[in-house]
Order: structure tokens, then C-alpha cells, then sequence
């Protein structure tokens, strides 16, 4: 059992979401960086889908009343156990009675942490992830507070000792994403296409899991800023009227009715996930084929991070 | 990954049948790959795993189903009963836009009660349907200025289409009435209760009904009339 001493500002529980609830307005969810979070989970002897927590800037301190093991990965902060420095990216084993903290993130902004069995909070349409402004799954729908306690699923074989150091990613200063452009890049001048390229953005506060809103060079609408709403994807980057682009993450609304003048493709949605607020980013344009390849070479680096997947998994 | 397929660019009944037509015929005939599907007004934006199909293949496979759109025979449609109590303090814009319209709110109710409603699609929020059939008489530009707050289960026209707010959000329809049933209820094993080609009715309910029925829901021993 786990129990929150201090949650940090916005810790949730998290697994890989859910799929198949767009169509009813509700969003997939699930971690912002999914590679870190599958890292942390494979470091603890998880499957990949294992309910973990996502932090948010800073981490949370709590405490463990039974032994587990648990991994610390994505954003680069400080870790402790019991006052003692402990490493990221690397299994850690606790004693009944520890203490952990994750502290403010040096760079990046989300932290994942693992814990071997994985968390059991109740699934809401086949997900344990927190979709916040639904007020659905993970615990009660709600970030975690202060004395908040949750339960470790049973794990049959204790969690392999594993270090994935080499799998922390380089958070850079200035990121460049690559995107797609469309579906609806006919409705910008090529004017406003070029400024989208050329950016800088910097990526402002009041972003979230749902967007990532973004300021700099206004980009010019051909005509107006409307469409007849239709679907949004994973990444996408609508520009309302103030010609400042928005990212749509994994907590968007399924629609909207604004023009989207590119796609940020799905294996770069985890680096804009790091981004801080103040940091800025660029935008590369790739065509759908480079899309695709960059998309496998980014599944395969996957299949073999922190030894990939485990095989021998644990009761869901 | 997804792909956007776009099947005109009018809000239409024709158009957004054919959308939903296109989302029955990948349902029904599996196209591989494809992991989920949200349709709108007029296009049916489609995720697919690129591990299990090309870019190129699946336009291929989604262009020879939306050829067949115009044809496509749906299943039946459910209709959905939902009582609506049109009290001026559920209905805060009920009376002004009765005026604007030149209707008397009664006559307003009666309009707005008496049409049977489509729903185009559900999104944006959890459970949220944007429906056609609004009757000519009664459609009004949206507000100028939205609200910055709508409570759930508000009834709200805006020029062709109505829809009712799922969850407290800004909004800029105009106001009618309140239902007391749960659009979205994330404790619910099924948290949504709308979906596209759904056909809703509002009954409309007397305060004491509507309190009867918001307890009821409370208490989880309600359910909305489907046939």
C-alpha cells in the first residue's frame, strides 16, 4: 500500500488509456511521454500497460508499508529515499516503511513512477487512466491529494533489477517536432505556412494534458479561422483567429471547428510533453511516408528499451 | 496515427448520413487496422495502427466504402425520450428569445418539443450531441456573448442546431430548458448515453417532475425512455 504525503501539483494515475470512446467525446488519455512510461513500468518487471503515476513538474513524496520496487523516469528530477539520493531510470528496491520523493524537475516536465504489480484502482471502460476534466478513472477521476492511499496489484515473480540510463532521453533546449501539414494547411496563406515553420514557439503555462498552447510569429489565415468542426487527432494543431497554435494531447476534445494546419506526429508527442513552460520549440515539416518511417524506427527503439517488454506478466 | 475522410462540406442530413454510413460499413466489414473511429457534421476521421496497414492501402479500402455511402441501409435508429422542464429558471434565455422570435414562450415550447431531433454526432465533451431538426421558426443566431458557465443538461439552440450541454461548459446557445437525465455520468458503467443517429424527443415536465426525476437519477433508479 501506497500512501501520498504530498501529491506534488498534478499527479494522476495513469496506464496506457483507453481506445474506442472518441466517438463518445471521451478521450484516450494515458501518459503525455508513453515511452518513459512504458521504461518505467519494464524496470519493475510490468507489463507495459501496468497503471503508474504521471507527475507534473514536481513530484509527490510517499510512503510504502509493504516491500516493492518501483522506477522513476521521464522528466530529469531528483529522487530520494528515506533523505538518501537514488537514481532514476533504474529499478529501486523499498523497504516496508520508506519514504520516497520526487523532486521539481531539473528539464522536462513529467515524471512516471512504476511500482512493481502496478496500481489497482477500479477500470472505467477497460482503462485505470485519469481523464481530469471528465472527472473519469484512475482514482475518483480526480489528480491524487494528500493522504491518498493506493493498493499494489499481487506480483507473482519479484521485478528483475534492470537500468535503462541510457534510454533517459536528451531533452533539448529547443526541440524541433515534426509534423504533418493538413488537413487543413489550404486554409493558411503560404505566408502563414512559412512562419508556422519557421517559429520559434514557446510552449505558455496554461497548457496541459489536453493542449498544448503555444505563442509566437501569428500565423495568417486564407480565409477565416472556422470550419465545420470535425475530429481531431492526436497532435493536431489547430490556429484560431489569433494565429497562435494549440497541440491537441491525449486529454483533447474529440472535435472542434477551428482550422488545423498540421498533424504532430504520434512519436514526437512525448518530447512536446517535456517542454516547459518559457521553453520554446520548432516545427519541421515531414511528408506522410517520412511520418511512417519515423514512426517504425520509433516503435522499434521501443521494442527493445530497458529489455523490452516483459513476458512472463503479472495478474492485470 | 489517423486520416481524415471528408464526405462533403455542408451540415447536411445527407452528407452526415452518408459519414455515419461510412462508420457502419468499417464496423460491419472490419477494414484491418483500424482502431477507432469519430465521426462529425461531415467527415469520419479514422485512427489505424501502421503496423497493421499502409497509408496508401487504407485510402484505398476507405474510398471503395465511402463510394458505397450513398447506398448503405443503417440500422434502425433508437429514439430517446428526454423530459425537459422549460421553467424560465432552467430556461434563462426562454423568454427573450421567444420575444425575438415573436412567439409567445408557450408557443416557443410547443415548437421546440413538438420536433424530432438527429443526433449528427457526440463529442467535443463527454457525451455531448449536436443535433439537426430544428424547426425553421424557431432558429436564432448564437449568442453574442457566450456564457462562461452552462450547467449540465441545458437545452440550447444555436441557428440549425441544438444540443445539450453534457457537462458544465462555456456556451453559446440560447437557453431553453434542463433535462434531468445525465448525458454523461462517468460512474455509469455506460458513462454516455447519446450516440450519432440517435432520434431524441424532449417531454416537456413541470418543476415537481423535474425534481422528481433529478432524485431518481440521483439515486440511480431512473432510465430515459429508448425505443
Amino acid at each position: 500500500m501506497i500512501r501520498i504525503v504530498d501529491p506534488g501539483p498534478q499527479t494522476t494515475v495513469q496506464d496506457l488509456g483507453r481506445s474506442g470512446h472518441l466517438r463518445s467525446g471521451i478521450p484516450p488519455s494515458g501518459p503525455l511521454d508513453a515511452r518513459a512510461f512504458v521504461v518505467a513500468n519494464r524496470l519493475v518487471g510490468n507489463p507495459d500497460g501496468a497503471a503508474g503515476l504521471e507527475c507534473t513538474l514536481m513530484g509527490p513524496r510517499f510512503t510504502v508499508d509493504t516491500a516493492c520496487a518501483i522506477a522513476v523516469t521521464g522528466a530529469d528530477a531528483p529522487v530520494t529515499i528515506n533523505g538518501a539520493a537514488a537514481e532514476p531510470w533504474t529499478t529501486l528496491a523499498l523497504a516496508a516503511g520508506d519514504t520516497v520523493r520526487v523532486a521539481a524537475a531539473r528539464t522536462g516536465v513529467r515524471v512516471y513512477v512504476a511500482f512493481s504489480g502496478g496500481l489497482d484502482v477500479p477500470r472505467t471502460l477497460g482503462s485505470r487512466a485519469t481523464y481530469l476534466r471528465g472527472r473519469l478513472g484512475g482514482l475518483e477521476g480526480r489528480a491524487l491529494k494528500r493522504d491518498d492511499v493506493l493498493r499494489l496489484l499481487p506480483v507473482p515473480t519479484p521485478a528483475p533489477h534492470r537500468t535503462a540510463a541510457r534510454e533517459a532521453p536528451i531533452l533539448e533546449a529547443e526541440p524541433e517536432i515534426r509534423v504533418v501539414l493538413g488537413p487543413q494547411a489550404d486554409r493558411f496563406t503560404a505566408e502563414g505556412i512559412a512562419t508556422f515553420l519557421e517559429g520559434p514557439y514557446e510552449m505558455l503555462p496554461q497548457s496541459d494534458r489536453m493542449g498544448a498552447r503555444l505563442k509566437g510569429p501569428r500565423i495568417a489565415h486564407a480565409h477565416g479561422h472556422d470550419i465545420i468542426s470535425d475530429g481531431i487527432a492526436l497532435g493536431s494543431i489547430q490556429v484560431p483567429g489569433d494565429g497562435q497554435p494549440i497541440v491537441l494531447l491525449v486529454d483533447r476534445q474529440s472535435t472542434g471547428g477551428y482550422t488545423k494546419i498540421a498533424t504532430v506526429g504520434s512519436f514526437d508527442i512525448g518530447r512536446i510533453g517535456q517542454v516547459k513552460p518559457g521553453q520554446r520549440i520548432r516545427f519541421r515539416a515531414v511528408d506522410v511516408p517520412e511520418a511512417h518511417r519515423l514512426r517504425r524506427t520509433w516503435e522499434a527503439s521501443l521494442a527493445t528499451a530497458a529489455g523490452g517488454p516483459i513476458t512472463t506478466a503479472p495478474a492485470a | 496515427m489517423a486520416l481524415c475522410v471528408e464526405l462533403g462540406d455542408e451540415i447536411s442530413a445527407e452528407v452526415n448520413t452518408r459519414v455515419r454510413a461510412l462508420e457502419f460499413l468499417i464496423q460491419s466489414k472490419g477494414v484491418p487496422g483500424v482502431v477507432e473511429t469519430v465521426p462529425s457534421f461531415r467527415s469520419l476521421l479514422v485512427y489505424y495502427d501502421p503496423g497493421q496497414t499502409g497509408y496508401d492501402t487504407l485510402c484505398v479500402a476507405l474510398g471503395e466504402l465511402a463510394a458505397q455511402t450513398g447506398t448503405a441501409t443503417l440500422p434502425p435508429a433508437r429514439i430517446v425520450e428526454l423530459p425537459c422542464c422549460y421553467d424560465p429558471e432552467f430556461g434563462l434565455d426562454l423568454v427573450a428569445a421567444a420575444e425575438r422570435l415573436g412567439l409567445t414562450t408557450e408557443e416557443l415550447v410547443r415548437l421546440h418539443a413538438g420536433a424530432d431531433y438527429v443526433v449528427y454526432f457526440v463529442g467535443f465533451t463527454p457525451g455531448l450531441p449536436y443535433m439537426a431538426g430544428v424547426p425553421e421558426r424557431i432558429r436564432l443566431p448564437r449568442l453574442e456573448t457566450p456564457r462562461v458557465k452552462v450547467p449540465a443538461g441545458s437545452a440550447g439552440l444555436g441557428g440549425a442546431q441544438y444540443c445539450i450541454y453534457s457537462v458544465e461548459s462555456p456556451g453559446g446557445y440560447w437557453l431553453l430548458g434542463r433535462t434531468p437525465v445525465r448525458l454523461y455520468d462517468p460512474e455509469a458503467e455506460q458513462p454516455t448515453l447519446l450516440r450519432a443517429g440517435d432520434r431524441v424527443r424532449m417531454r416537456p415536465i413541470d418543476r415537481l417532475e423535474y425534481d422528481a426525476i433529478a432524485a431518481r437519477v440521483a439515486a440511480r433508479t431512473y432510465a430515459p425512455v429508448i425505443s
